[in-house]
């Protein structure tokens, strides 16, 4: 069983904050981590491996030279090995782009049974690479999947969480899963990983290695263009109802009378 | 690529601040410098800067689109109902179907479904197109992947929307691919430049901290997936006359995935994202048993139960219900915090609801600065006195 788990490093939402007066981002440090929704990716194929007492767990991530650290990261927790797919060439990439570049890294890897991806990063919050990744490949795709039922090399029933409940789905493998918080609880990186992390060649590939179109890499290959990044205006500032609670309470139901009723 | 107009730079050092990932730097003359190994060509930096000073150049290639027209909306429906995401997608495709002068279509996917059409033309659209197999019945990545793509190469829309839900981002990011069109997700505002008549695609972004405005210049369809509850709905005119066309794949489609169950978990007052109004409660409520009070309120207001990441990684309820970061991003009219701190990653998937209402003891939490109203006390006293109050009002 060979699992392909993609992630990215992001910075800490913790750490993004803004100012209100000047409208901007302030940053105390950046500290960078794997985006949380990988976490759970990562910990899945970790436990798909064990699950059926054989397979390799690898991780990919597109990003700068530093998202080394997010696969080292990865190592301690246990996969088996890592590549990082960097370029000066790739950056700029939109979820079109990224999609295209991880999707060919993983042809390159080749002979894959699973790919596993976080629902979506805390970053851009887009969601697009996972599905775009499975229609590159041109295999099916589960997204939002909060449970793995039964899975072997060729087949899994799994479920997705819907805005309802959830759906079961038959899929037969290669395919691609997104994962949500709820599938599993990752583990802390063990000794041994952490000095296997310090150790393990991670090789990387650029534009070369990957031999990409350069039509559809990077800025000018990325179907969108961002043309404008402002602050949303702050929400107003609120208002402290103070006082003897029964009082506090009658007046903030009489002022949200009209919201409530309809 | 990005570079720095050495002349235009003031060395005021906006820049600095608003880069989210630390690449810009002072140089010992005064100015700044980018850091390209670490630059992300974000655009962050050229939208702040008052000078002119950052530009990013692009290869520009011109593509002949005049073939592309008309306003698309994905009809997206579950067990054969229409969502209501798409009644608000119907609301502004309309109004940007008028402002670019074109048709306004709906794409019906399902299986004996055709008789939901007239319902979307009542709503705004000129034309449904609706396609039913019984593959389609319900949702199926594979099957209506293979179909819109097909309709989209078929007919070239301009514009195609859907809603940001848990199809619409499954199916729309797989066609975008297909097709070779820009797509941007979770749109919170839309709207036709004036002057290049292109869709400017608005869409928070690190958590809705910021707010990007995103355009697809030279490729079509122009494609967005809309966070649900931003728009309004479209209203309803049974007069309204258009055009239905009903297509058959006659058994040329198909699946490896199969649905096996579609499960109902919650019920219609704990669908977050349909709900109008959400009570939520948070590591204040103790233990499990406390949500009781929760559910008493939101009972009574007809709302959705939300939760913290702290309650929900308690295990007092479950994960379904989680608002923030790791769970769902939310926007109702009316938003109850009871007993949550208000962590920015809590923050971040609720501070856009309209109203939102903090009972917490702390006057210190940080939900106190994004609260309309907010009551500083003890949540197992006022949320009881709520729930009695509003019973009386709405004389349940």
């Amino acid at each position: 069983m060979k699992i392909i788990v993609c992630i990215k490093q992001v910075p800490e939402t913790t750490n993004v904050k803004i100012d209100p007066e000047k409208g901007t981002l302030i940053r105390e440090g950046v500290d960078s981590i794997i985006n949380p929704f990988d976490m759970y990716a990562i910990e899945e194929g970790l436990r798909i491996k064990e699950r059926l007492g054989e397979g390799e767990v690898i991780v990919i991530s597109m990003g700068p030279p530093q998202a080394d650290q997010a696969l080292r990261e990865a190592i301690s927790m246990g996969a088996d090995s890592a590549v990082l797919i960097t370029d000066r060439k790739l950056a700029g990439s939109d979820t079109w782009a990224t999609s295209y570049t991880l999707a060919r890294a993983i042809e390159k890897i080749g002979d894959y049974n699973l790919i596993l991806c976080g629902k979506q990063a805390i970053d851009g919050d887009t969601a697009q690479v996972g599905p775009g990744i499975s229609s590159w490949l041109d295999i099916p795709q589960v997204t939002y999947v909060k449970k793995i039922r039964q899975i072997t090399k060729d087949k899994a029933i799994v479920e997705r969480m819907t805005e309802e409940g959830f759906d079961v789905i038959e899929i037969p493998l290669p395919a691609v899963f997104t994962v949500v918080k709820e599938i599993n609880e990752p583990r802390l990186p063990s000794l041994k990983g952490k000095l296997r992390a310090r150790k393990v060649e991670i090789p990387v590939w650029g534009v070369n290695e990957l031999g990409l179109e350069e039509e559809k890499i990077g800025l000018d290959g990325s179907p969108t263009r961002v043309v404008k990044i402002f602050t949303p205006p702050p929400r107003e500032k609120g208002m402290i109802l103070e006082g003897e609670p029964q009082k506090v309470v009658d007046s903030l139901v009489e002022k949200l009378k009209d919201v409530v009723i309809r | 690529m990005i570079r720095v107009i050495k002349e235009k730079c003031t060395g005021c050092g906006l820049c600095i601040k608003v880069c989210p990932f630390s690449a810009i730097s002072k140089t010992s003359d005064n100015k700044v410098e980018i850091d390209l190994t670490k630059c992300n060509l974000c655009s962050a930096c050229v939208s702040v800067c008052k000078f002119s000073a950052i530009i990013i150049e692009r290869k520009e290639e011109e593509k002949d689109l005049s073939q592309y027209k008309n306003v698309w909306v994905f009809g997206e429906q579950k067990r054969g109902v229409i969502q209501p995401v798409v009644y608000e997608l119907l609301g502004k495709g309309r109004e940007l179907a008028d402002n670019l002068g074109c048709e306004l279509w709906t794409v019906l996917l399902g299986y004996k479904i055709k008789n939901r059409a007239q319902e979307l033309i009542h709503r705004g659209a000129d034309k449904v197109i609706v396609v039913e197999d019984p593959l389609l019945e319900n949702f199926l990545d594979e099957p209506y992947t293979q179909v819109l793509v097909d309709l989209i190469q078929k007919y070239k829309p301009e514009i195609l929307l859907a809603g940001a839900t848990t199809i619409g981002r499954a199916l729309i990011s797989r066609v975008a691919v297909k097709v070779h069109a820009g797509l941007t997700a979770d749109c919170t505002g839309l709207e036709i430049d004036p002057a290049k008549k292109i869709l400017l695609q608005t869409r928070p972004a690190f958590g809705g901290n910021i707010m990007a405005t995103i355009i697809t210049p030279n490729h079509r369809p122009q494609m967005a997936t809309v966070r649900h509850k931003v728009m309004k709905e479209a209203p309803v005119d049974s007069e309204r006359k258009g055009e239905v066309e009903v297509l058959n794949y006659n058994g040329k489609l198909n699946s490896k995935t199969k649905l096996i169950d579609m499960i109902d978990e919650v019920g219609k007052t704990v669908n977050l994202a349909e709900a109008d109004i959400i009570v939520s409660g948070g590591r204040g409520l103790g233990k499990a048993e406390n949500f009781k009070i929760i559910e008493e309120l939101a009972e009574v207001l007809g709302a959705a139960v939300g939760a913290s990441r702290a309650a929900v990684d308690a295990g007092w309820i479950s994960y379904a219900h989680q608002v923030g970061q790791t769970g769902r991003t939310v926007c109702p009219r009316l938003y109850i915090a009871c007993g949550i701190s208000g962590q920015i990653q809590h923050l971040v998937g609720m501070q856009s609801s309209d109203i939102i209402v903090a009972i917490n003891k702390d006057p210190e939490a940080p939900i106190f600065k994004v609260a309309d109203y907010g009551i500083v006390g003890d949540l197992f006293e006022i949320v009881p006195l709520l729930t009695t109050r509003f019973r009386e009002v709405l004389k349940k």
